[in-house]
């Protein structure tokens, strides 16, 4: 809205707005209801708001021994450690691509890209059986390896486009300073790419947090499944009960953290997002 | 502290581009030296080669008489001030200014002290913990030599560092660095495109054309014997005025005036294609404000004044000169890089006058004006060089350096 906008416009504007959120919310409005309502009045409650408001699809998720604990350990601990080791090698690989002139720097970078556009699809079956063959299936690093695989040109190019913005000239002025090439880079170029940093974390996280496809495929048991592929697998109390009601509470319970983050850090992921493209 | 020495150094970028050409210079421990020249000659090059930025291709260079050529820059014990000042933007002032002491593992009430005692002398205490972002233009480039100053290092590297100032505070700070430099006694090297700084703040100002070095002088010698063309119209301001001349019998014909041929110009001259005279526009006077006994080492012509400005202590008369120019390399790139070549009128024949405030001149009028002919330089249109006559131009500059 410009500031010359006149009432009309803004009314306009405003219900253009209200519009798209509906349209985006809904759904998880209706994911809430649905977790909220008794699974065995699924079928027969269809208003939009429960009669029976019921939090008991969210303790039994807890119960003990529940696959779900589990799940949520294993998607936490294989999303932070898939993001962890490939943010610190995408911060070297683009702080090279970003400052070194090397021959094959643009094979590296389109390499990259291509991996970035790869079809997942297209690699899971093979990757099943040389899991299977070398022991990484149903193990974390069996599903960390994937998930850095396609991070690492994420980390990489939001990275190169945070250095590529800060000036040569203090990394030299830190080398005249007396540092070697490498303290330079983590005392002076490291803090100041600190929010692409945590942009690329943030998208990384929430990359390996969200795959359906390499969880589904690649574990077996609740040694390495995570929630995504845990949800797939829900029953319902008696095989006549549709788990419904309990998916929706899972589902609802995996989106609370990334809302959370991205609230928290959606500045910083706009400016990742687009850094480069605007000089900032 | 220590002496710097570039022995036949050359920068050859892959592509076969010489940035620096087998430069030669020597700068004495404690020496401030300038080195000066259009964008592009290469001074930064050659600047950042005594810092390890560049790497040196061919030749040799030492820093207190040992060989630095494949030390890296945090081995040479060399500080260097940026032209954008490179703050650390995430560090304190303070901070910033420790930095090298604390890579170095100064102790640190060590650095407190160096730190605080820098910001005394640079008058930035009350800012030491701020952010770079919240200070002005002056006090970043303090900074950024309140950086250089703690280390006590054993030279100062300074690449261009006023030139993000504006044009009050640049003077001010000029004449802070010239008075800092002095205090400490640390070799200075100090790369600038502008004359104006060259002259005024070093010991001796290194003056480089596309990658060689032209002259290396006193700004004093530099001014009153230039050896080539370049040096001439480089040095001072407003620039030197070029005009062709001819020899003839013992006399030099001048486009406005024809005056007595210095000894020895006559032989040099018959070997050239052509002569170039350059006046210097201080050389220009009023006839009725020369004393008498001056006045019969000039001679005096008529001609029309297009322009006159004033500026308060002195005049600049501006008129033109009926001839074609004068074509030469030298003054072509200085034309380029004054921005002077694509102004009309800019080049050809305009000459600039600096007269007395007192003195007869209108804009649009005819008036006579006179020459001090014996401060007339000659240079060799086809190389450029000085041509060096039996008369003296300055005082006592014989067996100048090349």
């Amino acid at each position: 809205m410009g500031q010359s906008a006149t009432p009309r416009q803004k009314v306009a504007w405003l219900i253009a707005i209200a519009l798209v959120v509906l349209y985006a919310l809904i759904p998880i409005a209706w994911m809430i209801s649905l977790s909220l309502k008794k699974a065995s009045t699924i079928g027969t409650d269809t208003g939009f708001f429960p009669k029976e408001a019921t939090l008991q699809n969210y303790s039994d998720l807890f119960k003990s021994g529940s696959d779900f604990t589990h799940a949520l350990i294993n998607s936490f601990g294989i999303a932070a450690i898939a993001t962890v080791i490939s943010i610190a090698l995408a911060a070297m690989a683009a702080y090279a691509l970003a400052r070194l002139d090397f021959t094959g720097k643009a094979l590296i970078l389109s390499g990259a890209l291509a991996i970035a556009m790869f079809p997942a699809i297209s690699i899971v079956g093979s990757l099943f059986n040389i899991w299977r063959n070398i022991g990484l299936f149903d193990t974390w690093p069996g599903l960390i390896i994937p998930y850095m695989t396609f991070a690492l040109p994420l980390g990489i190019y939001t990275l190169s486009a945070f250095y590529r913005e800060i000036p040569w000239e203090l990394e030299q002025a830190a080398q005249v300073d007396g540092a070697t090439p490498f303290q330079a880079f983590t005392k002076v170029i490291l803090p100041l790419a600190a929010p692409g940093t945590f942009t690329a974390a943030i998208l990384v996280f929430i990359f390996a947090w969200n795959d359906f496809l390499f969880a589904n495929t690649l574990t077996s048991t609740t040694a390495s499944r995570t929630v995504p592929a845990t949800l797939a697998f829900f029953t319902g109390a008696s095989q006549f009960d549709q788990p419904v009601a309990a998916i929706a509470a899972a589902a609802v319970i995996v989106t609370i953290p990334i809302i959370i983050v991205v609230l928290l850090f959606q500045r910083r992921i706009v400016a990742g997002l687009t850094a480069g493209a605007v000089k900032g | 502290m220590a002496s710097i020495q570039l022995q036949d150094v050359t920068k050859r970028y892959p592509d076969g581009f010489e940035a620096v050409k087998h430069m030669d210079l020597d700068i004495a421990d404690g020496e401030f030296v300038i080195l000066v020249g259009p964008s592009g000659c290469g001074k930064s090059t050659a600047l950042r080669m005594i810092a390890g930025l560049e790497d040196i291709t061919d030749g040799e260079l030492k820093i207190g008489e040992q060989v630095v050529n494949d030390r890296a820059p945090k081995d040479r014990d060399i500080a260097m001030v940026f032209q954008n000042y490179a703050l650390y933007p995430h560090m304190t002032v303070r901070d910033n200014m420790g930095f090298a002491l604390k890579l170095a593992h100064v102790d640190k009430d060590e650095i407190q002290k160096r730190v605080e005692e820098a910001a005394r002398v640079l008058d930035l205490t009350q800012h030491l913990d701020r952010k770079p972002a919240n200070l002005s233009g002056g006090q970043r480039q303090r900074v950024a030599m309140g950086r250089a100053i703690v280390r006590d290092p054993q030279a100062f590297l300074m690449d261009e560092p006023l030139s993000n100032l504006d044009a009050k505070l640049r003077v001010q700070m000029r004449a802070e660095v010239s008075r800092l430099q002095d205090r400490l006694g640390t070799t200075t090297v100090y790369v600038t495109h502008d004359q104006t700084e060259a002259m005024t703040l070093g010991d001796r100002v290194a003056v480089m054309r596309a990658g060689v070095l032209q002259q290396v002088d006193t700004p004093q010698v530099l001014y009153d014997d230039p050896t080539n063309i370049f040096v001439a119209g480089f040095i001072g301001s407003p620039a030197m005025n070029f005009m062709p001349a001819q020899v003839e019998s013992g006399t030099v014909k001048l486009p406005m005036a024809e005056v007595r041929a210095p000894d020895g110009l006559g032989a040099a001259a018959g070997s050239g294609e052509g002569l170039i005279a350059g006046i210097r526009p201080e050389h220009f006077e009023d006839p009725s404000l020369v004393s008498a006994d001056k006045k019969h080492h000039g001679v005096t012509f008529r001609t029309r004044i297009e322009l006159v400005e004033s500026m308060g202590s002195e005049l600049y008369a501006h008129f033109s000169l009926e001839h074609g120019g004068v074509q030469s390399e030298e003054l072509a790139e200085l034309a380029q890089d004054a921005g002077t070549a694509d102004v009309p009128g800019g080049g050809g024949g305009d000459v600039v006058a600096r007269l007395d405030p007192a003195s007869n001149v209108h804009q649009g009028e005819e008036t006579e004006l006179w020459i001090d002919t014996g401060r007339i330089h000659f240079f060799d249109a086809s190389t450029g060089g000085r041509i060096r006559t039996g008369r003296g131009t300055g005082a006592g500059v014989s067996g100048a350096p090349a």
